[in-house]
């Protein structure tokens, strides 16, 4: 950035989205005018490249509470329980700083959720690097973690499972999901709205500093190259130990009903927090800045109003409630300040040091942000890509290619990562991290929630729609897998840079491929979030959907099937339809070939419902239930064996071992307890010994356990 | 149940107390009266923060006046995870807790064994009797430079590089302990064990109404 750029462009804008700020306000706008206009028309709060896309979204169900535009969506879990879920990235402050990029994430993402009246219960990361050869992705990874664990652990929410994924495509650009589940009460439901003219509001929490200023638009909307380091004052700062108390004062304002509506302070800060509500309840609002309490002196109104200090809530409050909500605040010990108060006609007037600073329509800020339809082409080099034939794996010896499989990372046990994390707090985790998915069950019913998170970066290089569409079934089986079904999805978009066609049209095809498999599931998307720009040195990531599943297991299987299930004498069955043998975008793929190619195979509608209607069924009676991911069925017999501490032997097709094609899982069970008329089941194997034996090619149990369990802390292990 | 700011542990513990048929209430760190109370627990978490170093700002808090009282008097006090900190942090209990000799934070299952059963902890359990309780913990790595402390439960593989491998410490008298795996999140073996219940059903027995 040079000084002899105009302001306005220093912000991050573009001289036409300038000239509507002119238009809107038929003035020049003042300098805290456009700092406000910057923040919110930035690419991360206003979507304006991908808008037009999201509404391709089935969002509708019966069950649906909130969905998306709120802070979180929420649905109905019956008897008078809803569930909030979201889901963000922390991509870039990651990379400029990973300890405090990934703990603010986190902080974040807890807002959000608790901003509805729901208490959080668990957290999920999603998580992708550059290959751990690289002593930077060491030090990211060990950041990212240390900064997720330092805020999790400290805040009281357990981090439950997530997923880490390894590929060079995320060299220059590690990725960092986040995302929270909550549980409320019905009658605690609070939106994000400013309420009726003459409601106060209070701004609680940590004082506003000069950290994270730009964050949105500086930061978050733009590419990297070699002066991102210089961005690291635009990362923020969190401290746990504030969000906690501040999560149990906004608890205890719910449980009162001393609030109207409640806006958390995250991206554009105040700017957001006021021109949001507002905007949503069609009202206007005088504030004062000079009540804003702050951590340092002489700030301006302009960075004031773009800080992005964590651990700050806005309430709306009616008049006659303030002072218990001040004094609930005191109880906790956390600051709060009146700093403004809602008005009639639509206007936020700020005022600073008795001055008049911004006076502009509320609701343009958020609804009049600019919409871009950018244009979309496919990649001319994906014909390339695509017709590339896959490695030959007659060739290899099973024991062999399984022996690689488990010492990579990606596939590899990820406890080096999630031991670092409380993943047992609040005591509800029946299934916790190394599993398919995660069981929480709600205490006091005989409810448990199933929460799957997937994303592909490679499938969906290979055929953006294709791997949109496989998460989903993913994701919905390994909810199925633990007795649920789905209920509702939220997505985390992570894509390069919009202005390139091809990336552009990477992100609508993935958006159609998730559209279309939920809307052959019937699962609602409730909320979501899209990061672009994630492109360092002019090169884009691999597109990057994550998906978030939410299932409802009502009655929860007790016990439900465990990886750890099978025993000596069980039979294995392999259920699902027979594998075609494509390896496209497979791990066995990338180690044979050291990069994708080829055509994924299609997910199949059909075969899915009929494969998640036996899953669920299953788990209310099977010792062990499997989904088959990365590596294929060789790596997930392993898997379980290891778990088991069991050997097994298995006789399949040799095109079944590694192939990655969906709807397929693993079932452990006495013999006789499966219904072998389903033409879907097969019986694959038993459990027996101390090796696990494919196709007669045998690996010995202490030997895979061995690479599987140090192939991710004997990469760590290594200087950073 | 002591409530520090920050402490995160107090309703698991409150469910596993009533689980097991006792009566728990919560009490704020700012008061200074536990007359109703026949034991204190402080439950883990992060009380204060950690803010200069684990328990050092929870010790001035208001209530741990009356926990000394009270702990001098003979009341049963257990001090789990973040407590324990506390309470070595008060003075109660000797030693400290550091880092752990890895340096990145332990959750995860370990397995500990009984070495001393005439605290209010272990008088229900076993000498010998090995235990499958979650480790959740930094600070977890206790340390008594000068040998001090009645160990009454080992780590059965050292996760953190105690002293002597202790997982949990005792007062002279046994009736104030500290513990740093969680027996509350050992409660039901749904989540995958059950074996702290016959820590917190000692300490239950060891309450005799003020």
């Amino acid at each position: 950035m040079t000084t002899t750029q105009p302001v306005h462009r220093q912000l991050g804008m573009t001289d036409e989205e300038y000239q509507s700020v002119v238009d809107i306000l038929d003035r020049e706008p003042r300098p805290a005018e456009l700092a406000m206009y910057s923040v919110m028309w930035s690419e991360h709060c206003s979507y304006k490249s991908s808008r037009k896309h999201l509404g391709r979204f089935p969002t509708e169900a019966p069950w649906v509470v909130v969905g998306p535009g709120e802070n979180a969506g929420v649905v109905d879990l019956g008897d008078g329980w809803l569930a909030a879920i979201r889901i963000e990235s922390h991509n870039h402050p990651s990379f400029v700083e990973p300890y405090q990029g990934a703990a603010t994430g986190v902080g974040g993402i807890l807002r959000d959720v608790f901003t509805m009246g729901a208490r959080p219960i668990a957290l999920w990361d999603q998580i992708r690097f550059g290959p751990l050869e690289n002593p930077k992705n060491r030090y990211l990874l060990n950041g990212v973690v240390a900064g997720i664990a330092g805020y999790g652990n400290a805040v009281g929410v357990p981090t439950v499972g997530g997923e880490v994924e390894f590929d060079p495509g995320y060299d220059g650009n590690p990725l960092v999901n986040v995302m929270c589940l909550g549980i409320l009460r019905r009658e605690q439901l609070v939106l994000g709205t400013a309420g009726e003219p003459g409601s106060v509001a209070v701004l609680l929490g940590k004082a506003t500093g000069r950290d994270g200023i730009g964050g949105a638009s500086v930061l978050a909307s733009a590419s990297f190259d070699d002066e991102s380091g210089a961005k690291r004052p635009s990362v923020q700062v969190g401290d746990p130990f504030e969000e906690k108390k501040l999560i149990e004062a906004c608890l205890e304002l719910y449980e009162k009903g001393l609030v109207v509506g409640v806006q958390d302070l995250g991206a554009a800060g105040l700017s957001c927090a006021t021109s949001e509500p507002a905007g949503r309840a069609g009202v206007g609002m005088e504030v004062d800045l000079d009540h804003v309490h702050t951590r340092e002196p002489n700030m301006t109104a302009p960075e004031l109003l773009m800080s992005e200090s964590q651990e700050r809530m806005m309430a709306f409050v009616a008049p006659h409630n303030v002072d218990e909500v001040l004094s609930v605040a005191e109880k906790w010990e956390i600051d709060s300040a009146v700093v403004g108060e809602v008005r009639s006609g639509g206007t936020l007037r700020i005022t600073h040091e008795g001055n008049l600073v911004a006076e502009v329509p509320a609701a343009t800020l958020a609804d009049n942000a600019p919409l871009y339809d950018r244009p979309a082409e496919r990649p001319a080099w994906l014909d390339e890509v695509q017709a590339r034939t896959g490695p030959d794996i007659s060739r290899h010896d099973p024991a062999d290619l399984l022996r690689q499989l488990l010492d990579d990372p990606g596939i590899a046990s990820a406890a080096w990562i999630y031991e670092q994390y409380d993943h047992m707090l609040f005591l509800n985790t029946v299934v916790g991290p190394g599993s398919d998915g995660s069981l929480l069950r709600i205490k006091g019913t005989d409810k448990a929630l199933a929460v799957s998170t997937d994303g592909n970066g490679v499938l969906c290089y290979l055929d953006p729609r294709v791997g949109g569409a496989r998460l989903v079934y993913e994701a919905a089986l390994n909810v199925a897998v633990n007795g649920a079904r789905p209920l509702a999805l939220v997505d985390n978009l992570n894509f390069g840079n919009p202005e390139k066609p091809e990336v552009m049209w990477q992100f609508k095809e993935s958006v159609e491929g998730i559209s279309e498999a939920c809307e052959q599931l019937g699962i609602p998307v409730v909320g979501g979030n899209v990061s672009f720009y994630n492109e360092t040195d002019g090169v884009d990531i691999n597109p990057t959907p994550v998906v978030g599943l939410l299932g409802l297991a009502d009655p929860m299987p007790s016990p439900p099937p465990r990886l750890s299930g099978a025993r000596p004498g069980m039979d294995l069955w392999l259920i699902g339809p027979p594998a075609t043998g494509n390896l496209a975008g497979s791990a066995t793929q990338r180690l044979l070939d050291g990069r994708p190619g080829g055509i994924p195979t299609p997910p199949d509608a059909a075969i899915a419902l009929a494969v998640t209607d036996i899953a669920v069924d299953l788990a209310q009676h099977a010792a062990a239930l499997h989904d088959l991911s990365d590596g294929g069925l060789a790596v997930a017999v392993a898997e379980m064996a290891m778990a088991s501490e069991c050997g097994v032997v298995v006789e399949v097709a040799p095109d079944e071992l590694f192939c990655e094609d969906g709807h397929r899982f693993l079932a452990a069970a006495h013999p006789g307890s499966i219904d072998t008329s389903s033409d879907m089941a097969r019986k694959i194997g038993r459990f027996e010994g101390k090796d696990i034996v494919l196709n007669g090619s045998a690996l010995s149990l202490s030997e895979a356990s061995k690479l599987y369990h140090q192939a991710l802390p004997r990469r760590m292990a290594q200087a950073t | 149940m002591v409530v520090f700011p920050g402490t995160n542990c107090e309703h698991d513990v409150v469910s596993a107390i009533r689980g097991l048929g006792g009566e728990a209430e919560l009490v704020w760190h700012r008061e200074t009266n536990l007359d109703d109370f026949d034991g204190i627990i402080l439950p883990g978490g992060f009380a204060h923060g950690d803010a200069l170093r684990t328990g050092a700002i929870a010790r001035f808090s208001p209530v741990m006046r009356v926990v000394v009282e009270r702990a001098d008097a003979g009341t049963p006090v257990l001090g789990i995870c973040n407590g324990f900190q506390v309470l070595c942090e008060a003075g109660l209990l000797p030693g400290a807790l550091i880092a752990n000799r890895d340096l990145s934070f332990i959750c995860k299952y370990v397995e500990v064994e009984v070495t001393d059963t005439s605290t209010v902890l272990t008088s229900a359990a076993e000498r010998g009797q090995r235990l499958r309780i979650p480790l959740n913990s930094y600070e977890g790595n206790w340390v008594s430079p000068d040998g001090s402390g009645r160990v009454v439960a080992t780590y059965v593989d050292d996760p953190n590089g105690s002293s002597r491998q202790a997982a949990a410490v005792a007062n002279e008298t046994g009736n104030v302990v500290g513990i740093m795996p969680h027996p509350e999140r050992a409660t039901d073996a749904l989540l995958g064990s059950n074996d702290g219940e016959v820590l917190l059903q000692s300490f239950i027995n060891a309450l005799v109404p003020a």
